[in-house]
């Protein structure tokens, strides 16, 4: 028999209606898993009792015929969503020790609906990263291919990680520029950013406040629909939470394509675009039009701006969002002989060298005398790319990409080391969604020569989530991508 | 007000911006409470205190405030505004940035007329009005090594008002402030207590030839805390630029302090120390966009402003222009004034208040709000004098009884036994005594000494002990004498 921890979502939720399996045996089933794959450093907080204690509640739910729609799953929580009373740092030395005395939104919503938490899960500092290797706590390894130390991505690659290595029934993530579909694409799990206002950003740690977006990172596209569905909704907590209607989104599912247009971009087909990308691309192209969807041609002109001008306004925003850690009133203080020093000692000592990047870029764009040849530039291209979407959703509904330029790379890849740049330019095919504010979702759709993930995107109009979890239903039913068991 | 230099005659340019709180019942961008008086660190929300995951939201009550504040000033209200981050390092502002609005606020031009002591008035143009989040408070004072932090500040709701350089004399400016705070007073707004601090002011002041249009460099001062401070410094640093410039040096552009105790300014900040404070828009915030049908709908929420109120006094209760600024530059003021002047003689109500009653409220160190006087009592006590029922003289001694007690001047009048006497039999008596009394004094009154009438009306009244009708009794010697 398959192990209960490589269950989907829905699959767990039928185990528990039917009496298979108590949320206590699957919660300890998760833990005992979590202990045995501690290697792959996806967790950086492992919270049993906290699991166990929410799994007996949900056992007597169960019994009691009151369970809540996500009763019993144990979730696995990206470290930048702040949990009450559970340690919370953005895998950051700056906020050694936070506990935060509040919920976001979003877990909240989660645990409401009777999710529980095994455990933080390791990210990118700050979220700042495509390959988790900034965080205090060190890189996690990617579960396919333990052996070559590969990257899961990130920055949500302890969560990418965690859900692909079945050490949680499935996790949150965040997405700024790609952090939740990049990663999902490396650990060959799926992953879905909603539209930007669909889900609160209160209480999670803030990195670019007009690009963040929550979403799940989780083993398949139905588990993705089934937490959107608790995860999304308007926050007065949330200015930019939008108030719309949380349609749901498991009704989309397995719904014919037929006649819908898929938008192919030209632009996302560069000369010398990875071959293997380039085939899974073709084979995803490929499923959809056999099953009735009509394939069109778009462009979508100012893409090649879209890493420049995501390297402007996230850290700018991300400068002046971080200046709050000032070692003043939580986390890290290096102590100084003035309030300058202790500024400068605590910071120094608690950014690490990507998020000190990042801090320096975004002061010098926001200055005087700069800001209008960077950010407000920047701003002015933000809208041309977001322009190049609207016009190409009059052509189609939904649009098929490849969610990265590359499968996982080797932990520690001297290229990128060498120059950031390198990392950066893994967000290629990701940091216009965020830029435009659209949904866009990443699944597993095959594997390169060496047996490693490659990742399909699709993009879809603001707030048609719908139409993106039809497509991606009709993929992942033809694909037949093999998760990890 | 022009400075007479060595050379030359010199103007003063200047321009103020002040800081007020709005009244609210809490900060904007957070639930917290902003009441006054707290315990250290009592009314923080983990928005204010800048928490990671922290949201701000805008308070849809200090936006009513700021359309009405813009309305007062006789402003366009900018259906657009944006919020954005000013970007700055200091342990009182626990995000590392201010909330404000910087390229587009939600008021723009306005106007304010002043009333100057030569009984001119003069208009004040208003650049433009924004709204932002004040600071914590960092208290040096406690421990010689240690800095402690309040944040029940961090985050109440300001008013930003910003004047264009149109003052030429310290006493329009002081005319300003005192105007700007009855109306922000009238409209409920802003409390204007500068001693407080929920209105602080920053003074930007340059001179010029006198006749010039020339803009030259400008200092800022700021914080001064009260109008007589603003009027100090306004003139002390402008004496200070016309030395610099007699003396052939030239003023540098810097934040100066004003210091109460010597009157004179000092340097806190050169432009080279001018922080660069990044402004951007704030991602936080969607832009602010307000309906032609919310902006009427405040409008139709205006009070009576002072200048209206004034006007009406004058025009319709027929008060002295002074009068009527003086009733009208505080709206409890004028408030208790019209509840008074009720069906009464309005000047004759206004004249009391301006007397007595602001010389009891003085004496007593009350409000107008607890004087043991009512509004309605000063009125009928305004009529008692009218309708004969007791003279002015009488009038003052029940008031001070009214102002003891605070009982009604005609239960006073009637357990006292004060009413006037006018019935003419009971006076003509009094008058025939002390007719009959003073022989020597008739004689020499149809002697020609006609000037022994006021001696006979006192007299008269001293025998009624005050009570008698000082018409009648005149009425009646008259007769009796000739």
């Amino acid at each position: 028999m398959e192990k209960i921890t490589s269950l989907t979502v829905h699959e767990t939720l039928d185990g528990l209606k039917n009496k298979e399996f108590t949320a206590t045996e699957l919660t300890a089933a998760y833990i005992k898993e979590m202990e045995k794959r501690r290697a792959l450093n996806a967790y950086v907080l492992e919270t049993p009792e906290h699991a166990l204690k929410q799994a007996e509640e949900a056992d007597r739910r169960y019994r009691d015929g009151t369970a809540r729609v996500l009763e019993g799953i144990p979730l696995g929580i990206k470290d930048l969503f702040c949990t009450k009373d559970i340690r919370t740092t953005a895998c950051s030395r700056i906020l050694d020790g936070f506990v935060p005395p509040y919920e976001s939104t979003v877990t909240a919503n989660l645990f409401a609906a009777g999710a529980s938490c095994l455990g933080k899960l390791n990210l990118d500092e700050f979220a700042m990263g495509g390959s988790n290797e900034t965080s205090c706590y060190g890189p996690v390894v990617n579960p396919w291919q333990e052996e070559r130390k590969l990257v899961p991505g990130g920055s949500s690659g302890g969560s990418a990680a965690a859900v692909a290595a079945n050490i949680c029934a499935a996790a949150t993530g965040t997405d700024t520029g790609g952090s939740i579909r990049q990663p999902s694409a490396f650990c060959g799990v799926t992953g879905i950013k909603p539209t930007y206002g669909r889900c609160s950003r209160y209480g999670i740690v803030a990195f670019a406040s007009s690009l963040d977006q929550a979403g799940p990172i989780a083993k398949d596209v139905r588990d993705c629909a089934l937490l959107l569905n608790v995860m999304a909704g308007y926050d007065h907590r949330d200015s930019t939470s939008v108030k719309a209607e949380v349609p749901d989104f498991t009704k989309a599912l397995g719904q014919s394509v037929k006649g819908l247009k898929v938008g192919i971009p030209a632009e996302y087909r560069p000369a010398g675009l990875n071959p293997e990308i380039a085939a899974c691309w073709d084979r995803g192209i490929e499923i959809l039009k056999s099953a009735g969807a009509e394939i069109v041609n778009i462009s979508l002109p100012h893409t090649k701006y879209a890493l420049a001008v995501y390297y402007i306004i996230a850290p700018a925003e991300a400068s002046s969002n971080l200046a709050r850690y000032d070692g003043l009133r939580y986390g890290l203080r290096v102590p100084g002989e003035h309030l300058d020093n202790m500024y400068i000692n605590t910071r120094s000592a608690g950014f690490g060298k990507e998020v000190k990047r990042r801090i320096m870029i975004g002061t010098y764009v926001l200055s005087a005398g700069y800001y209008d040849a960077y950010y407000l530039k920047a701003q002015k291209v933000r809208r041309l790319i977001r322009d190049d979407f609207v016009q190409a959703f009059n052509r189609c509904d939904v649009i098929l990409t490849p969610t990265a330029p590359t499968p996982a790379f080797p932990i520690g890849d001297n290229s990128m080391k060498e120059n950031p740049i390198n990392m950066w330019l893994n967000d290629v095919f990701t940091v216009s969604v965020n830029l435009a504010g659209l949904p866009g979702l990443s699944l597993p759709a095959g594997l390169s020569g060496d047996g490693l993930p490659l990742g399909l995107q699709l993009i879809g109009r603001a707030f048609d989530e719908e139409t993106v979890f039809k497509a991606a239903s009709a993929i992942e039913k033809e694909c037949g991508f093999e998760r990890l068991k | 007000m022009i400075i007479e230099g060595k050379e030359k005659k010199w103007e003063i340019v200047c321009g103020l911006e002040i800081h007020c709180q709005i009244i609210s019942e809490s900060k904007i961008f957070s639930g917290a409470s902003t009441r006054f008086g707290a315990d250290a660190n009592e009314n923080v929300s983990f928005v204010d205190a800048g928490m990671p995951g922290m949201l701000p939201t805008l308070n849809r009550y200090c936006v009513h405030q700021a359309v009405k504040t813009g309305l007062g000033l006789r402003a366009k209200i900018n259906k657009f505004s944006e919020f954005s981050r000013k970007n700055y390092f200091y342990a009182d502002m626990p995000t590392g940035y201010q909330i404000t609005q910087f390229q587009y606020p939600i008021v723009g031009e306005g106007v304010v007329t002043v009333d100057l002591e030569d009984g001119s008035s003069k208009d004040i143009r208003i650049e433009r009005m924004h709204i932002e989040q004040d600071a914590g408070k960092s208290i040096h004072d406690i421990d010689s090594r240690k800095t402690f932090i309040d944040l029940n500040r961090a985050g109440v709701g300001l008013m930003e008002i910003v004047t264009k350089p149109d003052f030429r004399s310290p006493e329009e400016a002081g005319a300003f402030l005192k105007k700007l705070r009855s109306i922000l007073r009238y409209l409920g707004t802003c409390d204007g207590n500068m001693d407080e601090g929920s209105m602080r002011c920053d003074v930007n002041v340059s001179v010029r030839p006198a006749g010039s249009d020339e803009l030259r460099t400008r200092c800022e001062m700021k914080n001064v805390n009260s109008v007589k401070f603003v009027m100090q410094a306004i003139e002390n640093e402008a004496r200070r630029h016309v030395e610099v410039y007699e003396n052939g040096g030239t003023v540098e552009q810097e934040t100066r302090q004003f210091d109460p105790i010597s009157g004179q300014t000092k340097v806190m900040r050169k432009k080279e120390f001018a922080h660069d404070y990044r402004y951007f828009p704030e991602p936080d915030l969607p832009p602010l966009v307000l309906t032609d049908e919310y902006i009427k709908q405040v409008a139709d929420e205006l009070p009576e402003l002072p200048d209206a109120k004034k006007a009406r006094f004058v025009e319709k209760l027929g008060l002295t222009k002074y009068d009527a600024m003086v009733i009208c530059e505080n709206k409890e003021v004028a408030d208790f004034f019209e509840k008074a002047a009720a069906g009464h003689d309005a000047k004759k109500v206004a004249n009391w208040l301006m007397g007595d009653f602001f010389a009891m409220l003085k004496r007593k160190n009350l409000t107008i709000d607890e004087s043991p006087v009512s509004a309605e009592n000063l009125g009928a006590l305004v009529e008692l004098i009218e309708k004969n029922v007791i003279s002015g003289k009488i009038a003052k001694d029940v008031f001070e009884i009214m102002s003891e007690t605070g009982d009604a001047p005609e239960k006073i009048v009637e357990e006292k036994g004060l009413k006037q006497v006018t019935d003419t039999g009971a006076i003509e008596a009094v008058v025939d005594k002390v007719i009959a009394e003073n022989p020597d004094k008739v004689s020499a009154y149809k002697g020609g000494k006609t000037g022994l009438m006021g001696w006979f009306v006192g007299q008269v009244i001293k025998e009624s002990k005050g009570k008698a009708n000082p018409q009648i009794v005149n009425r009646l010697l008259a007769e009796k004498l000739n």
